[in-house]
């Protein structure tokens, strides 16, 4: 049995990137993230593993390039705000396929908004945030269990596609403290760093990280192998899970802190003889698409529920091409979601549809 | 007949900035008459005068010369 | 040891030839001294034979293809950037060499706050700020290094310090910082400053595989085509204005974070 420790998830987090044998961490303080700043702070300078507290998150990011782009582990983290000034970087990196993970702890927006939980950038996550065509590996932790598993999932699979991948957390996950257990069979996965810059030697060419394709047709098959590249990931690292979905009448989606609120909602509902399920995104890009569109054959209509107006509802009307209807409950500004208040729509919806 | 040095240009990368004339303490360096395939009039030696010091090479930015000097006997 | 050559039944020494750059053009407009920079430096890193042990950022700016010429593994940095770039490299690799070339655009104005943070932080990296006094590649506007009534295409009427401020001396305050341990300003308009701005490269390239701290070294640049002007009237221009406005000369050749 792997020892038990009382963390937050923010200190989880940083604690599972250090045992997944991080090289790097450059990061900005930030509430509600600082947490994973501060605890990075006391132990890389001590185990001699490179950290920077940089001046700005748009600097943090470009260090993460240069690290990176040495083929080294190497992360940041930040929340709404910062994740906003890094968003020029993280084209960059996106574009030249650096290895790197980010962090997102959500906190409510638009502007500086407040320093309480959301989910009010899920647009930004999944459907690009940079310019250009691109697209982040995007994983949805609920749990500070979670908080430390994926963080070792996030960098293999980064390694795996040089691609920068992005855990989207929020203000709740990472202040909260629960239990956590460490993996103790990690083994990191065999990684080809020829690409990297390391220095040339003389048995290869030089090795040039860049974003810069000037002549158009350059840039246009730069666009097509990072698409062909994307639609791997799309057929292979969809991750979900699924609650009560076998005979659900309603389907209710939620990632993250929604959906353990959600998990709450589904057992009030049944214990009152509503039959409603969960599809949980672990993974909200590549989007689960295929399991909500089996299900959409089931039940009469999904319920998205997210802590934001509406924004991952449109990726489940994509899914379904529509066929079924599907409506939004959420809270924003910070406010957490009320488990009377899904089943009070629940019942509504059951009325109507 | 001996002489001190000489240069060899590169024509076809000469962009004829004349950088390299203005640093020749002996005048050695002028510009053809026809232009080289980008359409720059490039460097030539002009005389024989030259004491292959180098200066032009080493200011040159596109580095398209290489300086020889008659060896020491 | 020299090489030598035979010619006409006459021996040569070699004086210069061409360093061990990749076989590209430069893209760089006549008279540019970008080129003599990267040459500069490629020598130095072929003469130290330690391609193997240094790697180089690009930036935004007319030295964006640097890659291209320079042979050696290099990244290429958003606009400003390059500071955070080899920043993140250096900490990673701290037994090789890093650098950067940058423009004045891009270390002086959108990458201040990277640039001065990184000297502070003494990071033992070598910038390499061309200092030429106007955005090159973007079009010829008025950069922070653009002299006090000197036109480019956003300053039409020459820059109006009332307006714009002062050109800005950043060798002048990177010297200050602890962190720096060489900052010189240097040219590359004649042999003899060619051959000064080899020997800083030299000595900065020695600074940051040793560890020692930044390295600054601005090169006092020109820009023929940005300044409007032949590439034999710049190089009156540069040494007329520029220098004067610009010394050249260490600032410091001691320093960094014991």
């Amino acid at each position: 049995m792997a020892e038990k420790y009382l963390m937050k998830g923010n200190e989880a987090l940083a604690e599972a990137a250090i045992r997944a044998g991080i090289d790097g961490y450059f990061g900005y303080p930030i509430t509600p993230q600082s947490e994973v700043l501060e605890y990075f702070s006391k132990w890389l300078p001590r185990k001699g593993i490179a950290y920077v507290q940089a001046e700005s998150e748009v600097s943090a990011i470009n260090m993460v390039y240069g690290a990176g782009a040495c083929g080294k582990r190497v992360m940041t983290s930040t929340s709404s705000p910062g994740f906003s000034l890094m968003q020029e970087g993280v084209s960059y990196i996106a574009c030249a396929q650096i290895p790197c993970v980010l962090v997102n702890v959500q906190r409510g927006g638009p502007g500086l908004g407040t320093i309480q939980p959301s989910q009010g950038d899920y647009f930004q996550a999944v459907k690009g945030g940079g310019h250009g065509d691109y697209r982040l590996i995007v994983l949805t932790p609920n749990s500070v269990q979670e908080q430390a598993d994926m963080v070792y999932k996030a960098f293999d699979l980064s390694e795996k596609y040089l691609n920068p991948v992005l855990i989207l957390s929020d203000g709740a996950l990472g202040q909260m403290m629960e239990t956590v257990e460490f993996k103790e069979d990690y083994v990191r996965p065999e990684f080809d760093d020829s690409w990297a810059t390391t220095g040339k030697m003389t048995n290869r060419g030089m090795n040039t990280i860049t974003s810069l394709y000037i002549k158009p047709e350059d840039m246009e098959k730069k666009n097509f192998e990072l698409q062909a590249k994307y639609k791997i990931i799309e057929e292979n690292e969809v991750d979900y899970e699924l609650c009560h979905m076998d005979d659900a009448e309603i389907g209710y989606i939620a990632y993250g802190l929604s959906s353990r609120i959600v998990k709450k909602a589904v057992d009030i509902a049944r214990e009152q003889g509503i039959k409603v399920g969960l599809i949980r995104p672990k993974t909200v890009w590549p989007f689960p698409k295929d399991v909500i569109k089996k299900y959409s054959e089931q039940v009469k209509a999904y319920l998205s529920i997210e802590m934001s107006v509406g924004q991952m509802i449109e990726d489940v009307k994509l899914a379904i091409d529509c066929k079924i209807p599907v409506e939004h409950y959420g809270k924003t500004g910070g406010i957490v979601l009320s488990t009377e208040e899904i089943i009070e729509k629940t019942k509504d919806m059951l009325n109507k549809y | 007949m001996e002489i001190k040095g000489y240069i060899e240009v590169d024509i076809q990368k000469c962009k004829g900035c004349q950088l390299c004339a203005t640093v020749c303490p002996k005048a050695v360096i002028g510009y053809s008459d026809k232009t080289n395939d980008k359409g720059y009039y490039y460097a030539i030696m002009v005389n024989e005068d030259c004491i292959g010091c180098g200066n032009c090479a080493i200011v040159c930015p596109d580095s398209v010369i290489t300086a020889y000097r008659a060896a020491k006997k | 040891m020299a090489e030598t050559i035979t010619k006409n039944g006459q021996e040569f020494d070699v004086v210069w030839k061409k360093p061990n750059l990749q076989k590209n053009d430069m893209h760089y407009c006549p008279g540019c001294a970008h080129g003599t920079l990267e040459k500069l430096l490629q020598e130095v890193i072929d003469e130290k034979g330690i391609q193997h042990q240094i790697i180089g950022v690009s930036p935004v700016g007319c030295a964006v293809f640097a890659y291209d010429y320079m042979n050696c593994d290099m990244q290429e940095a958003a606009h400003g950037r390059a500071c955070a770039l080899a920043t993140g490299i250096k900490r990673v690799m701290p037994e090789h060499a890093v650098f950067t070339i940058q423009g004045d655009g891009d270390l002086a104005s959108i990458g201040l706050a990277e640039t001065l943070h990184a000297c502070n932080r003494g990071e033992s990296i070598i910038i390499l700020f061309y200092n030429n006094a106007i955005y090159g590649m973007t079009g010829g506007q008025m950069a922070p290094t653009t002299l006090p009534g000197q036109i480019t295409s956003s300053s039409p009427d020459g820059r109006d310090p009332k307006l714009s401020g002062m050109p800005l001396k950043v060798a002048n305050i990177v010297k200050e910082f602890d962190g720096t341990c060489y900052v010189t300003r240097q040219a590359a308009n004649n042999a003899v400053n060619a051959r000064k701005l080899k020997k800083a490269i030299e000595k900065a390239v020695d600074n940051s595989l040793n560890n020692r701290g930044t390295s600054f070294i601005e090169l006092v640049g020109n820009c023929p085509s940005g300044w409007k002007l032949t590439p034999v009237e710049s190089y009156k221009w540069w040494e007329e204005n520029m220098l004067k406005y610009y010394p050249l000369g260490d600032l410091k050749t001691e320093g960094g974070i014991k």
